[in-house]
């Protein structure tokens, strides 16, 4: 059963009114414009046991994404597809709001727009991840671990989940008899990837959009729109959060916003696997 | 993967259950169809058998959740287990936590939660049929029971998803065309404020693509809309002067 959140961050009305009125300006409490990121900062390979792993930070958010590969059998339905599965947790000291026990709305939500936007972009080529078609294929579990939120959880997840794929090394399979498959440590292979998608979430305060709002911003937001961009430009996914409402003029401005900003998500995770490469 | 000879839209430009591509399911509507909640409603669309109940406004136990100027809002998306093909399970899955928390976030802004404080409002979904578009058929009936309710909301909601199937958009996917299109995206509307109160996309789509779904998707909403009104009006409103 979904409840109305009680156990909200306070925000003093003074900064509430002052985040509103500079956003009515143009400006922001933390000198950004209102279509700007904060800084970001991706590390690849953060995780030596992960076979592919990303450290993200956007202003104060910390976001880890790890890589972990197995053997299994596929789903009926795709008898020819390896399997992905992507999950997220938010760890108890990432934010007073936070309680230990299994993922929340929130947590599941989160990963689950993740999920579709790589999955129904097939940004990773699952039909290459088959071992023996119809038997034996890679288990691809993406786990995604908040540790400090400081807002904008998604944008940061996402750019923590693409950069994982983007850089991890799979150990190769082996087949042995034609039927048992065993993994080489020793030697690895990059995943098989389609295509990149970054998301940009929109908030809307007075029927203005500002992206990647901070953690106090969040409190004054009437809603959200995620809007998950490909690479080449298409949407791959789309999810409006909070309680606020959307006129149709404001999501496709909303859309217009994320489509650019994209571009500076790209950018960055191009920069941080020409590092690593 | 989707079976050999499957076409979704044969050469006169028709789907798989003869619709065109802007054309609705058939609907059927009734409102309080339960004895015991304090407003219910049916919807069937199609295949897509949905009911919906309200309870409230009511105490809240434990207490700790109450709000102080504001009524809160429960909300439960639930399958029933010979709702799909295959059994599902009864316990929550991921996916009815996620929906019955966009249900419920499309639900707040729709009603005058600000006139209950201290109390909980308690809307409970209940697919007993799934053949796509439950969700947006459970935000229509919980919107019904609702209004059956008596509660005072802004406008009714209604919702409907647009669908990608071999490249072309259309409206009210039903499950063959949610299983083997390219595209699903669910909206829900305050249709005469205009407000979008629900959006999800699922797959892809260009910007262009997008613009026309979204057009394609007000059109089914008002015709969905004016469904509503009927389905309110047949219990609360036939009521002739003579009669009374």
């Amino acid at each position: 059963m979904s409840i109305t959140p009680t156990n909200l961050r306070i925000v003093s009305t003074l900064k509430k009114h002052s985040m509103t009125s500079l956003i009515e300006k143009g400006l922001r409490i933390d000198g950004r414009r209102l279509n700007e990121y904060r800084e970001i900062t991706i590390i690849p390979n953060y995780i030596a046991k992960a076979a592919g792993s990303a450290y993200v930070k956007v202003g104060g958010t910390v976001v880890i994404a790890g890589l972990k590969v197995g053997v299994g059998t596929p789903f009926p339905d795709t008898p020819n597809d390896g399997v992905i599965t992507i999950n997220a947790e938010f760890v108890p000291f990432a934010s007073p709001t936070f309680e230990p026990g299994p993922p929340d709305e929130n947590a599941i939500e989160l990963a689950r727009v993740i999920d579709r936007s790589i999955r129904e972009l097939r940004a990773v080529d699952l039909s290459k991840l088959a071992i023996i078609p119809g038997e034996k294929v890679y288990i691809l579990w993406l786990d995604i671990y908040v540790f400090d939120h400081d807002g904008n959880l998604l944008d940061s997840s996402m750019l923590a989940a693409m950069t994982t794929l983007l850089t991890a090394k799979i150990p190769k399979a082996i087949v042995k008899d034609g039927k048992n498959v065993e993994l080489n440590e020793e030697e690895r292979i990059p995943l098989p990837i389609n295509n990149k998608v970054v998301t940009v979430t929109v908030g809307k305060v007075n029927n203005k959009l500002i992206i990647d709002p901070n953690v106090d911003e969040e409190q004054i937001l009437e809603c959200k729109l995620a809007v998950s961009i490909s690479e080449d430009g298409r949407l791959a996914g789309m999810q409006k959060m909070g309680a606020g409402v959307f006129t149709e003029d404001e999501v496709l401005e909303a859309v217009k916003l994320a489509k650019e900003a994209s571009k500076t998500l790209f950018a960055k995770i191009s920069e941080a696997i020409s590092k690593v490469q | 993967m989707k079976p050999e000879g499957l076409k979704l839209i044969n050469e006169e430009g028709l789907r798989i259950d003869g619709r065109r591509p802007d054309e609705l399911r058939p609907v059927i509507m009734e409102v309080g169809v339960l004895k015991n909640a304090d407003g219910s409603a049916y919807i069937q669309q199609g295949n897509t058998k949905v009911i919906a109940a309200v309870y409230g406004p009511r105490e809240i136990h434990p207490k700790h959740l109450t709000l102080p100027d504001r009524a809160i809002l429960r909300t439960r998306y639930h399958m029933v287990p010979y709702s799909t093909d295959e059994r599902k399970s009864p316990a929550p899955t991921r996916r009815e936590i996620e929906l019955s928390k966009v249900i419920r976030e499309a639900l707040e802004s729709v009603i005058f939660v600000e006139l209950y404080p201290r109390t909980t409002i308690d809307v409970f979904i209940e697919v007993i049929q799934a053949d796509a578009g439950t969700r947006t058929a459970g935000i229509m009936a919980a919107s019904l029971a609702l209004a059956d309710a008596g509660i005072p909301m802004r406008d009714l909601v209604a919702a409907v998803a647009v669908g990608k199937v071999s490249g072309q958009l259309v409206l009210d996917i039903n499950q063959l065309e949610d299983e083997y299109g390219e595209a699903d995206m669910p909206i829900a509307m305050m249709p005469s404020l205009g407000k979008i109160v629900l959006l999800q996309l699922n797959g892809v789509l260009t910007e262009d693509e997008f613009k026309q779904a979204l057009q394609l998707a007000k059109k089914g909403i008002m015709k969905l809309y004016e469904y509503e009104q009927q389905a309110l009006r047949k219990k609360y409103v036939e009521i002739k002067p003579e009669e009374v």
